[in-house]
């Protein structure tokens, strides 16, 4: 076995075994992590490997949240089936959105502008759907947190770990087939020069489209975990494009383009922004924004020190 | 024999400038074969015409007996002609296995099948040593074979050759006439060069035609164009040396 497999099946072993050796909060901070883990990875697909830069990725964690969100909350349908509704819709949305983009040749700055577009007017229009609450937000029943309720996916924190253990390692391993598969090849030889894929047989539109749908789908799936954990929706929060930035930071400080990149990126904001508002509050000091200003100077540091992400050099370094 | 591609009397303007004006010629299948004329003659956009990135004004472009013109470049490529570009378009971040790989996957039914293929062309345009490094850190003439060994990994009939001497060094140029020469000679692949160096052309084409003002003015072997006399007073004149 490679030192890389090697690595990763220790780091697979000490998050299975990790709810058993730390208490909730540091849980819910892993959950976190694995959160952001998995959403960067299906940005990184549009992105990192097909080039194609989406500044509104909250787009689909929100359509996905509400969607499998208002199901539950107005018929009590649970998310397995929601799921379904919320890929649906985002995929959907996607296809317009690359189709619109791709078919009138809008790339690179104005991809980006349509993408944050798209994410503003859903805002504004959820804004006014009294259907979900409007405004003023949608609440989903809490979560009895010492029962298991599989079908309407409530439980204790271990469980929301766990699900979203599975889709970060899932998503991990779905990337890693892809890089390796015809699409990878495609899409990354569409990232790199589109002319010149197009001069080697490769129908760019229908490869950039694949690319939007595999990552919406996926994001899809972020909202509905975000919905079923946070139990509350609000049209303000969800699809603001600082929810979008969020999204892109892991990958972005990771290594765009790389498989580890997201999981790295997103483990380290989260743990250093964790530990520095933690340990402001033990001083006493609550300053708002500061996890904002945070954001930007590692994003300064990232792009000025290693501009391919942390990963590439970390992962000589290791030599993994 | 009969022609693998034939262009008939196609035409292409910008912006009210006539860059090709009812051109017409054929390519023998199995040949090699060249179009020469001065800066400006509009022998790329000819050459663009033919792999899609144009459509022509006027006329059509045949090629094993089926009309191209108005495909896209990339169903172009899946009819069987490869193209290169006269300034080199490498995908940079990947490794030159990959770059060819790219193309290879085209007409091959796995990775594997086609990443084995890819180690093959490579290997035959002295490119081997290098298959792992990325495509950034190659010199000129590399990515000149580069961009060939693509092309061909999509295994096409008619190879299309943009400029692909040019900046080469007088030995690097004869380097890439003998692999053409091989190429040609091995698989049967037809090969259309558009070239300013006439040493190459000379060389290497067994027919040549002659643009001169997006106009196709004289037609023929090398030895029946250097004697034509349109040819000398347009194009040779300028430069003597043959």
């Amino acid at each position: 076995m490679s030192r890389a497999s090697i690595s990763l099946a220790i780091l697979g072993a000490v998050l299975v075994a990790l709810p058993f050796i730390v208490g909730n909060y540091a849980l819910s901070v892993a959950t976190l992590i694995l959160y952001f883990a998995y959403t960067g990875q299906a940005w990184n697909v549009m992105m990192g490997f097909a080039g194609q830069l989406s500044l509104g990725h909250a787009l689909y964690v929100g359509v996905g949240a509400y969607a499998a969100g208002a199901l539950f909350f107005h018929y009590g349908i649970g998310p397995w089936a929601g799921l379904w509704l919320a890929i649906l819709l985002c995929v959907a949305l996607g296809l317009v959105i690359g189709f619109l983009a791709f078919r009138f040749a809008i790339s690179g700055v104005y991809f980006a502008l349509l993408t944050i577009a798209f994410a503003e007017f859903t805002r504004i229009g959820f804004d006014h759907l009294d259907w979900t609450g409007g405004p003023g937000g949608m609440f989903l029943r809490v979560a009895q947190r010492d029962t298991w309720d599989l079908a309407n996916f409530r439980g204790p924190p271990l469980m929301y770990y766990y699900a979203m253990l599975f889709l970060a390692a899932g998503a991990l391993a779905l990337c890693f087939f892809l890089l390796r598969s015809k699409a990878g090849y495609y899409w990354q030889a569409i990232r790199e020069n589109e002319e010149a894929a197009q001069a080697l047989g490769i129908n760019s539109f229908r490869w950039k489209m694949l690319a939007v749908a595999i990552s919406s789908a996926m994001t899809a799936v972020s909202g509905v975990f975000f919905a079923f954990y946070y139990n509350n929706l609000f049209p303000e929060q969800i699809f603001h494009i600082s929810r979008s930035i969020e999204i892109i930071l892991g990958p972005v400080i990771g290594g765009v383009g790389t498989l580890f990149g997201p999981v790295l990126g997103a483990a380290v904001l989260t743990l250093l922004s964790d530990g520095i508002t933690e340990a402001l509050g033990a001083l006493g000091w609550e300053i708002p924004g500061i996890k904002q200003v945070f954001y930007g100077v590692v994003l300064l540091a990232v792009v000025m020190f290693l501009p391919h992400g942390i990963w590439p050099t970390l992962a000589r370094k290791l030599r993994l | 024999m009969s022609a693998l591609l034939e262009v008939r009397g196609i035409s292409k303007s910008f912006h009210g400038l006539r860059a090709v004006n009812d051109a017409s010629f054929e390519i023998p299948e199995g040949d090699i074969n060249g179009l020469i004329g001065p800066n400006g003659a509009g022998k790329t956009t000819i050459f663009n015409m033919i792999a899609g990135v144009y459509a022509p004004d006027a006329g059509e472009i045949i090629f094993q007996g089926k009309p191209i013109h108005g495909l896209r470049p990339h169903q172009v490529c899946a009819a069987g002609i490869g193209r290169t570009f006269q300034i080199v378009k490498p995908f940079a971040g990947l490794t030159v296995l990959d770059n060819v790989t790219v193309g290879a996957l085209l007409r091959s039914a796995s990775t594997a099948e086609a990443r084995r293929l890819s180690a093959e062309i490579l290997e035959r345009l002295g490119l081997g040593p290098k298959r792992d490094l990325p495509a950034s850190s190659l010199t000129l003439p590399d990515r000149k074979r580069l961009e060939v060994a693509r092309a061909l990994a999509t295994r096409p009939k008619l190879l299309l050759l943009d400029e692909v001497m040019a900046g080469l060094r007088p030995t690097e140029c004869d380097q890439m006439v003998e692999i053409f020469r091989e190429l040609n000679r091995e698989y049967g692949t037809t090969i259309l060069l558009i070239e300013h160096v006439m040493r190459a052309v000379m060389a290497l084409a067994k027919h040549i035609g002659v643009l001169h003002h997006g106009e196709v003015i004289a037609r023929g072997t090398p030895e029946q164009v250097v004697r034509d006399p349109a040819v000398l007073e347009c194009y040779l004149g300028e430069e003597t040396e043959v």
